[in-house]
């Protein structure tokens, strides 16, 4: 039984009115020489078996550990109702909403999505979603390239690691000049953007808050850079838009992020939901589905993919991009999450934040040896000097039941002695108080 | 119906949050706060779970209608499959854990998970070895197609060209472009395949890679596909397999022994993991022995000891191309449908889909236009020629199909058919399902000659009527404005 309905005797009617007298007439084209030369797989087991097997898999993954551990990807509450309204099946088993007719529930979804992603961003516009933070950053970059007809990106060194190495491996077969510029006290350095700032560059990219998990105000270096007719891309974190000045009030062209941390869980690396929102002018630039409002004959309100002309299934090669998807279902998480917690919940939830991480923050000041580094401010996540390779700590606090944040040593050279930790707001101040306590052991060992 | 950001009253909340229990009140410095804050809902928990249950209800999916879309394997999704991906032991692990020091123990069952995809899919596929880090179909040629350019570059010279025919998915020369490569097209010949002839014109040094999809979106099995591999190795060039239609070959063929050097399969359609109105997908790619070094790090080893850990060791790889390791949960969900079927059921899943797909063409075709009417794989295409005559489109018959609660098959896909209308109708639907579909089918070919304004009237059951996607994109609306902006 594979979720196969027919019975025996379907079978050979079927295979009466098809005119063949066994499903083997069926693969004829498929000659001797094309079959398998192995296929060698397990026989199936029954629901009850695998659920066993996969919860005894599950139980190997260390999921009792108090998270500190951010760096882009944050372990923030998820309410019960985005699990039980994006589990309708009405939606997960659907596709790709190309008639829109028989769609207009996913339609309207994703319009609700782009304006909460373009609420939050404080942009005019924000496409349907695209695989995660780092590929929307990648593509923010080439739509730069598209309007600018240049060639060269300034980079921010405090953008995530991961996202600015995933950018090289995609441009590598392209002509594309990349400079990355240097993290001063914690911000991006003016002086080095500036410098490197020519009527060549096609965008500066930018993350707020940056890997290091401070805030800044970029007004400056949009001015500069649109005075060279570059644009300005920002990677930005959601949660803390909800009090961080957002993309569209500094002037940015391009927004991008990674969603998870709007309602989606960690999951071991996805799937998540890259967003991307831009200036009105740019939106037939910008790559991936959008969702449109429009009417039909008899003036009633109905909503359409629209745009379509960029798209790879009309433009083929000259596509804005090979996109054919976007992460519908996430978007509708992130949605859900946003309608639930609302305009005073998304603010309050990001005080929470930065007030949890200011906490610890000054609960570190009390371990001798440890420094936590405050040249500029952050908003949950922020830079901490240990006395020693953070490496070591952190497979000693795994131990003791905490994952104590992100090495920085694996990304910048010099910094094997700093970690990074984030305070989001499930963690408590007993956690918190207990987890200064582990590492002040840790430290003495 | 109206948005959720019309439903609100102000200062309504649909969420509690946890109270401040830390002693202390710091403030976040004004300098980069946002000023204006942003328009989200005002709205209770109950406004929110009626409003998205009410917009579930307005969609077609696979678990209330027929979705015979072609090209989309739109099948069944077992139940369990997603009560093993909610598992708290896989939603809460943090991709970043593995790449702690000695935090590879953390996260040995998600590790294990990887691997053992990987492993099932290389034997269902004959390739050496997967990489499960591309996000979606598309994501996977991508990673092909730099998979490619990285071989010839390996070999002293990138080459200029990859070759498609023209029935391929639009994102095949979309995803080739985007890797740096000029496209050639291929024409269709008489029997539905590539036309070989021409293929071997344009077949010189210059080419990468020829990418392919088999059976095609034409649903046809092309037997000379050996041919067309020896062909395009003779020069140099790599065979790419776009694993969209692998469902009608599962156990019948493998694209790594019939001469493909890569392949992407989608686990959304031929592993059933759900569509999710468009995505999250899974794209894993696979490559033979000689390319394993390029596929994307970091990839997962099983140690001797029997434990697994990521391997960055490969200087030739491609480099990154996704954060972490693929749309886990996706990947969890592909792996625990493979475990359940084993080697019988997944045999038998594609026998069914084949089965199913020719039962309905040789229904149909009497009624309608077969292009290619030999014996199909798990799909068909018809033209709605006939009709047109009488003025009525593909569109015309998609649009009377979602009247009666059918969603319509793909159409105007693929290019090389007029009035293209591809039928997907998976394993796992009945026969009485089936026949239900044809007799609507034959209905609509009845009315498209007695009646035709019927159909264009069509649809006229839904929320709302054929939507005017001319001024959708002429008068862009695509966001709400409060009243008072």
């Amino acid at each position: 039984m594979s979720f196969i309905p027919h019975t025996d005797i379907e079978v050979k009617q079927m295979l009466k009115t098809i005119g063949v007298s066994s499903i083997d007439d069926l693969f004829v084209d498929i000659k001797e020489d094309l079959k398998p030369k192995s296929f060698n797989l397990p026989e199936g087991k029954s629901e009850f078996e695998v659920i066993e097997n996969l919860k005894k898999l599950s139980s190997k993954n260390a999921t009792h550990l108090i998270n500190f551990l951010g760096a882009g990807f944050y372990d923030h509450y998820i309410p019960a109702a985005v699990d039980a309204l994006s589990s309708r099946s009405e939606f997960y088993t659907a596709y790709t909403p190309y008639q829109p007719e028989c769609s207009q529930g996913w339609l309207q979804a994703i319009y609700e999505y782009q304006t909460a992603i373009s609420e939050l961003t404080g942009l005019d516009v924000s496409n349907a979603s695209l695989y995660d933070g780092g590929t929307a950053l990648y593509e923010a970059c080439m739509m730069a390239i598209r309007i600018t007809g240049r060639n060269k990106i300034v980079m921010d060194s405090g953008v995530n690691m991961t996202y600015r190495t995933i950018l090289y491996t995609y441009t590598s077969n392209l002509n594309i000049e990349f400079v990355e510029t240097s993290v001063v006290h914690g911000q991006s350095s003016r002086e080095e953007i500036y410098k490197y700032l020519d009527d060549k560059t096609a965008a500066v990219i930018l993350q707020n808050p940056n890997f290091f998990g401070a805030v800044d105000d970029h007004s400056d270096v949009v001015k500069k850079a649109h005075s060279f007719g570059a644009l300005v891309i920002e990677s930005v974190y959601p949660i803390a838009l909800g009090i961080l000045k957002t993309p569209g009030e500094i002037g940015c062209d391009i927004a991008t992020g990674e969603g998870q941390s709007l309602g989606l869980p960690l999951s071991f690396g996805g799937p998540y939901l890259g967003f991307m929102a831009t200036k009105k002018e740019y939106v037939r630039k910008m790559p991936g589905r959008i969702v449109g409002q429009t009417q039909d004959k008899d003036g009633r309100i109905g909503y359409v993919l629209t745009l379509q002309a960029r798209e790879q299934h009309i433009r083929r090669e000259k596509a804005t991009s090979n996109i054919c998807s976007n992460e519908a279902l996430c978007a509708l998480r992130a949605v859900i999450y946003l309608s639930l917690l609302g305009k005073d919940g998304l603010r309050d939830v990001a005080q929470l934040n930065y007030q949890k991480a200011e906490f610890t923050k000054n609960v570190f000041d009390d371990i001798p040896g440890v420094e936590v580094k405050r040249s500029s401010p952050t908003f949950n996540e922020f830079t901490v000097l240990l006395p020693r390779n953070a490496d070591q700590v952190v497979s000693k606090m795994a131990a003791k039941g905490y994952a104590l944040g992100f090495p920085l040593g694996r990304f910048y050279p010099g910094m094997d002695n700093y970690i990074l930790v984030a305070v989001t707001e499930k963690r408590t101040k007993e956690e918190i108080v207990k987890f200064k306590e582990s590492l002040e052991a840790v430290l003495c060992d | 119906m109206r948005l959720i950001f019309e439903k609100g009253a102000f200062g309504r909340r649909g969420f509690k949050i946890p109270k401040k229990d830390v002693p202390i009140d710091a403030k976040f410095p004004q300098k980069y706060k946002r000023v204006k804050e942003p328009d989200l809902p005002q709205v209770s928990e109950l406004d929110v779970v009626r409003h998205y249950t009410n917009l579930s209800r307005m969609n077609f999916s696979v678990d209330t209608n027929f979705y015979p879309l072609g090209s989309c394997t739109m099948k069944y999704n077992p139940k369990f499959t997603e009560k093993i991906a909610a598992l708290p032991g896989f939603t809460d692990v943090h991709p970043l854990l593995p790449q702690l020091g000695g935090g590879g123990i953390l996260t040995q069952g998600s590790l294990e998970v990887i691997y053992k995809t990987e492993e099932f899919l290389s034997e269902i596929t004959g390739m050496s070895g997967f990489t499960m880090q591309p996000l979606a179909g598309a994501h996977g040629e991508l990673t092909g197609a730099m998979i490619i350019a990285s071989f010839h570059k390996f070999n002293g010279n990138r080459r200029k060209y990859i070759i498609v025919p023209d029935s391929s998915h639009g994102t095949n020369p979309a995803s080739a472009a985007i890797a740096g490569y000029e496209v050639i097209v291929i024409p269709t010949d008489e029997n539905g395949c590539m036309d070989i002839d021409k293929f071997k014109e344009k077949l010189t040094q210059d080419v990468a890679g020829v990418m392919l999809t088999c059976p095609n979106t034409l649903g046809l099995f092309n037997s000379s596909i050996k041919e067309i591999a020896d062909l395009a190795h003779s020069v140099g060039a790599l065979m790419y397999y776009d694993g969209a239609n692998l469902n009608a070959i599962i156990g019948k063929s493998r694209p790594g022994d019939i001469g493909f050097d890569i392949v992407h399969l989608n686990l959304h359609k031929t592993f059933s993991t759900p569509h999710g109105g468009g995505g999250p997908g899974s794209g894993p790619v696979g490559v033979n022995e000689e390319l394993l070094k390029f596929l994307p790090i970091p990839r997962i080893a099983k140690r001797v000891d029997g434990t697994f850990a990521l391997d960055y060791s490969y200087k030739d790889s491609i480099g990154y191309i996704a954060p972490f390791y693929g749309n886990f949960s996706v990947i969890l969900k592909a792996y625990a449908y493979m475990v359940y079927l084993g080697k019988s059921g997944l045999i038998d899943v594609a026998e069914k889909a084949v089965l199913n797909a020719n039962y309905c063409r040789v229904l149909l075709k009497k009624y309608f236009e077969v292009p290619y009417g030999r014996i199909c794989m798990h799909e068909f295409v018809l033209s709605a020629s006939k009709q047109k005559e009488n003025g009525v489109s593909a569109l015309d018959i998609a649009k009377y199909l979602i009247d009666n609660g059918v969603h319509p098959p793909t159409i105007y896909f693929p290019l090389s058919v007029v009035e293209a209308m591809m039928i997907e109708p998976t394993e796992t639907e009945s026969k009485k399902t089936l026949d239900n579909f044809v007799e609507l089918m034959i209905e609509a070919a009845k009315l498209a000659q007695d009646s035709p304004s019927t159909l264009h009237d069509a649809p006229k059951n839904m929320p709302v009527g054929r939507l005017d996607e001319t001024k959708a994109a002429r008068d862009l609306n695509l966001r709400w404005h409060s009243k008072k902006e």
